[in-house]
């Protein structure tokens, strides 16, 4: 079953704020296990457009990538 | 003047090499003398302050850079490297100092134009320190501020004609050889599939999805100029799968001392008589080789590809006409369970205009990988962790003996029920009346 955006964006939405105590950057593998019948590379695309209009931001430590809601968690004084 | 005493560093120098910290205080004179006039857009001490920063670091042993950020270029997840220093007020110059990672040209030809241009761009907007290039092979930019990275994005993109390279849990920038350009060895395009699938997966570069890091490489051949199967997570190598050509006339050349073995290349001392059986026969990894009565002859179903003999006698013996590329998967660097080479998955694979074959088995093997690999999992440890025959079956490709990679390390086969004659299901009388009791 197709992905529909507004629908998968309010379950990732969910999913982060019920998480946001104890962590703000989420694995990629995090969320398609919020959609175990898709398929990964349709995840992305949800995640994509979630970046487009930023809603989500990524972060990356250099070597490992995750995502995060934007303005969401602790960041460097520096980091704005 | 340089603003902080570096002893530590200053030792550095005092070594038989080039050193990194004369690199950098050359650009610390150059910025504060600023003979362009430059009107320098992150502070112009942002050398002299890594200089600093780096110095505080080997005296008390510890780093001073902070770990990661949000930082990068609207909808890119990779290619900046956002790096802050936890002593902004003692190294103001380098409070922020992130890094750009610019996508490399095929074979690293360069115009000396572009290069000027891309250090144009980086003592304007950036430290004016580069790394050329990074382990992965992209051209690394190091050191900017945040306000910087979309200008230096929008220059590097329409002035420069250049997209970012790979980091974080994304495709890496794919590195290839010089190829057919410039190199008779060359068994397929390596530039032109580099580029190709630069292109291709150009979403696969820029916007993260994978449980790690992935790289492409691409070697013309075996001798691996830029080692494919040790540092890439899957390597694509070429080879040949019909007879080495071998002009005896020529190798009669050689072992008359009429031409020089290895191109030349050992002339700088007398290694005496070139002797053929010494210094090729007996080098053959497969003892593949024989040579008697004057005449070389090579077992080609035996050979495995290593090009020693080729290299050696270069005039005399040139790789096959049916060729291809072997691809590896799994190669990595040590940070967990050891460095790993990678693993033969398909001996070999001939190299269409549209890649349609390689295309197959790459989108296969990433849809398993993105599917089991754990988080930061590099494909080579979940290959280990779930077996190799795992990546057969899921990307369609037979096992073959050319998989094994030593036999006898680990004798347990678990056959499927598909896969045996009649299932699990046998006639028990028939099985007796040839086995008794």
């Amino acid at each position: 079953m197709a992905l529909v955006f507004e629908e998968a964006k309010a379950k990732i939405i969910e999913f982060i704020t019920s998480k946001a105590k104890m962590k703000s950057k989420f694995y990629f593998n995090d969320f398609t296990a919020l959609f175990p019948e898709e398929k990964g590379r349709d995840v992305k695309k949800i995640l994509t457009q979630m970046i487009n209009e930023e809603t989500l931001v990524f972060w990356s430590s250099g070597s490992t990538s995750m995502y995060g809601l934007a303005g969401a968690g602790k960041h460097a004084d520096g980091e704005d | 003047m340089a603003k902080h005493k570096t002893p530590l560093l200053d030792q550095l120098e005092s070594g038989p090499w080039p050193s990194f910290v004369s690199d950098i205080k050359q650009e610390v004179a150059h910025r504060y003398a600023n003979p362009k006039g430059i009107d320098f857009q992150i502070p112009a001490e942002c050398p002299d302050d890594l200089l600093g920063i780096l110095e505080l670091s080997y005296v008390e042993g510890e780093t001073h850079w902070k770990h990661g950020g949000i930082v990068g270029v609207f909808g890119y997840g990779g290619g900046v490297i956002g790096r802050y220093c936890d002593q902004p007020e003692k190294f103001p110059g380098v409070a922020h100092f992130h890094t750009v990672r610019l996508n490399q040209p095929s074979g690293m030809f360069y115009k000396t134009d572009f290069l000027r241009q891309i250090c144009d761009l980086w003592e304007l907007r950036g430290s004016g320190l580069t790394n050329m290039h990074g382990a992965t092979g992209d051209i690394v930019l190091l050191g900017t501020s945040t306000p910087q990275l979309e200008e230096i994005f929008w220059e590097a993109t329409h002035n420069l004609n250049n997209d970012l390279g790979g980091s974080g849990s994304n495709l890496r920038t794919p590195s290839c050889c010089l190829g057919e350009s410039r190199c008779e060895y060359a068994c397929y395009d390596s530039q032109e599939m580099c580029f190709q699938l630069t292109n291709e997966y150009q979403d696969e570069l820029h916007r993260p999805a994978f449980p790690y890091k992935f790289k492409f490489k691409f070697d013309g051949c075996s001798l691996g100029c830029v080692a494919a199967i040790a540092r890439s997570d899957m390597s694509f190598i070429g080879t040949w799968r019909d007879e080495i050509r071998v002009d005896q006339k020529v190798v009669a050349a050689y072992v008359g001392g009429e031409i020089a073995p290895n191109a030349g290349a050992y002339s700088g001392r007398d290694w005496g008589k070139f002797d053929i059986q010494k210094e090729v026969v007996a080098l053959c990894p497969s003892q593949c080789i024989r040579f008697e009565g004057g005449k070389l002859e090579i077992n080609n179903k035996e050979c495995v590809r290593c090009m020693h003999c080729i290299c050696v006698m270069p005039r005399a013996l040139k790789i096959g006409n049916d060729r291809g590329c072997s691809i590896l998967v799994g190669a990595k660097a040590p940070i967990l369970d050891g460095p790993q080479m990678g693993s033969l998955a398909i001996p070999f694979i001939k190299v269409d205009d549209d890649y349609a074959g390689v295309k197959e088995f790459i989108e296969a093997t990433w849809d398993w990988w993105m599917e089991e690999g754990k988080n930061r999992e590099r494909i080579g440890e979940t290959l280990k962790r779930l077996g190799f025959a795992k990546l057969l079956e899921v990307t369609g490709t037979k096992a073959d003996p050319r998989h094994v990679k030593e036999p006898r390390h680990n004798p347990y086969i678990f056959w499927k029920e598909e896969e045996v004659e009649g299932g699990w299901q046998r006639e028990i009388s028939d099985y007796r009346s040839r086995h008794q009791k």
